[in-house]
């Protein structure tokens, strides 16, 4: 019986192809392989195979579209070259750019997490109050529970949102700090 | 890395209204105001202004530089936040360190005890997390031409029909609160039944299309007859054609005839 449950289907790449297209377009989110998986009822290698099938058919034909990798799924999205036309068409304009210091802070924050607010103080050297706050209502930062420490302060860390405004599959995509070291000096 | 490409990082300048001091015309000091982010990156500002070496910092021309700018920032009536003037401090004490002199019985090890180290160290450790606040800055502009297409309508992202228990739960005890005064007064009750009281909201809803949860239950007159309204609504909603609407978190309730679907 448990062989059963376990058991895969197996289609043939190109309706696997067009079924993951389907799906990554209709979700809200990036889609990952596992529920991609569970939803097909095929193994993710298969789901993998064929996402990146789609994403090479995409490419090939210089497609208006193309598959992202990002937050942990795929997604399907404009390319970045189309942006002026789509912008006319959405009449949008680029949403307000983060300041400096909610920047700086979300930089710290993503480094070093899980993080609290006076260890942000001690690198930025400036207090980073308003800066959280802005960071917390774009929902770019979570509260992570408290520092068993004294007075236990809160700590941040980044969210899933983040990942996905910043273009990033996870965490470990971000270049890393001792990277900026060697630009530094 | 060549030498040319040097200088380009260096003036890293992603966030166009960083703040600036311009020498010269009328004034003697005119200023962009924008937004240093800390008084460390005014520091790391002012340092490159002068050109000088992060590792030999000019402490006195630097903390010259930087009391001048605190004055005129003060001078505008900007608020100077307390970090600024902490750093100050910071600085003025360096610069007296650094005036004392050394200590000719110390060992060579005590003489590399340098008053600027520390500071040093926290401008290399914050200028990292500039550049990579840069990084960012850089990969949300990119992100920002890349477009997904609109939610597709579906239950879960229909706030219309969001109204859960709690929701009617806080209704409930908004018009509960508000009767405790009658409650007191209660001498008679007039029973209304819950099949009379479904009856009664069926009917009205049916004829007006779509009832005012609140209105509906502010014309209840005791705590029981609110209790059977309450039921009612929820056992209209379980059985009969009609939804509960919600148009904005803790917004009024309404109930409303659901239209027959046309082909």
């Amino acid at each position: 019986m448990d062989l059963e449950v376990e058991e895969k289907r197996s289609r043939p790449l190109n309706e696997l192809v067009a079924l993951v297209e389907a799906l990554i377009f209709v979700a809200d989110e990036p889609i990952g392989a596992k529920v991609l998986a569970e939803v097909l009822e095929e193994n993710k290698e298969s789901v993998q195979a064929a996402v990146e099938e789609l994403a090479r058919e995409y490419e090939s034909r210089e497609s208006g579209l193309q598959i992202r990798e990002i937050a942990g799924g795929w997604q399907i999205a404009t390319r970045t070259e189309l942006h002026e036309e789509v912008r006319k068409f959405l009449k949008t304009r680029p949403s307000a750019k983060l300041s400096l210091a909610s920047l700086e802070t979300l930089a710290v924050i993503a480094y070093k997490q899980p993080v609290t607010v006076p260890e942000i103080l001690e690198i930025r050297g400036v207090q980073s109050a308003s800066a959280i706050k802005t960071l917390l209502d774009k929902r770019l930062i979570v509260a992570k529970g408290r520092k068993e420490t004294v007075g236990r302060p809160m700590q941040y860390g980044t969210s899933k949102d983040f990942l996905v405004q910043f273009g990033l599959k996870d965490l470990s995509e971000l270049p890393s700090i001792e990277d900026f070291e060697d630009l530094v000096t | 890395m060549t030498a040319a490409q040097e200088p380009e990082q260096y003036t890293f300048d992603f966030h166009k209204e960083t703040a600036q001091i311009l020498g010269g015309a009328s004034d003697d000091l005119k200023v962009k105001i924008g937004d240093f982010a800390g008084p460390l990156d005014l520091l790391l500002f002012l340092i490159r202004q002068e050109r000088a070496d992060i590792f030999d910092i000019p402490i006195a021309r630097i903390t010259e530089k930087y009391l001048e700018y605190i004055r005129l920032m003060k001078r505008l009536d900007i608020s100077v936040a307390a970090d600024f003037l902490v750093m100050a401090a910071t600085l003025i004490e360096i610069k007296s360190r650094m005036l004392l002199p050394r200590d000719p019985s110390a060992t060579e090890e005590e003489e590399f005890d340098d008053p600027r180290q520390e500071l040093v160290d926290r401008l290399l450790e914050y200028e990292k997390f500039k550049t990579a606040a840069g990084m960012l800055y850089e990969r949300s502009t990119i992100e920002q031409a890349v477009f997904t297409r609109g939610p597709i309508e579906s239950d879960d992202n229909n706030a219309e029909i969001d109204a859960s228990v709690f929701d009617l739960l806080t209704v409930f005890q908004k018009i509960a609160a508000r009767h405790i005064e009658e409650i007191k007064m209660e001498i008679h009750r007039e029973e209304i039944s819950l099949a009379d009281m479904i009856k009664s909201l069926k009917r009205r809803i049916f004829e007006q299309a779509e009832l005012s949860m609140t209105a509906f239950f502010e014309e209840m007159h005791s705590k029981r007859e609110l209790v059977t309204a309450f039921i009612a609504v929820l056992e209209i909603v379980r059985t009969e054609s009609i939804r509960m609407v919600q148009s904005s978190t803790f917004g009024d309730i309404v109930l409303r005839k659901i239209e027959p679907q046309r082909g």
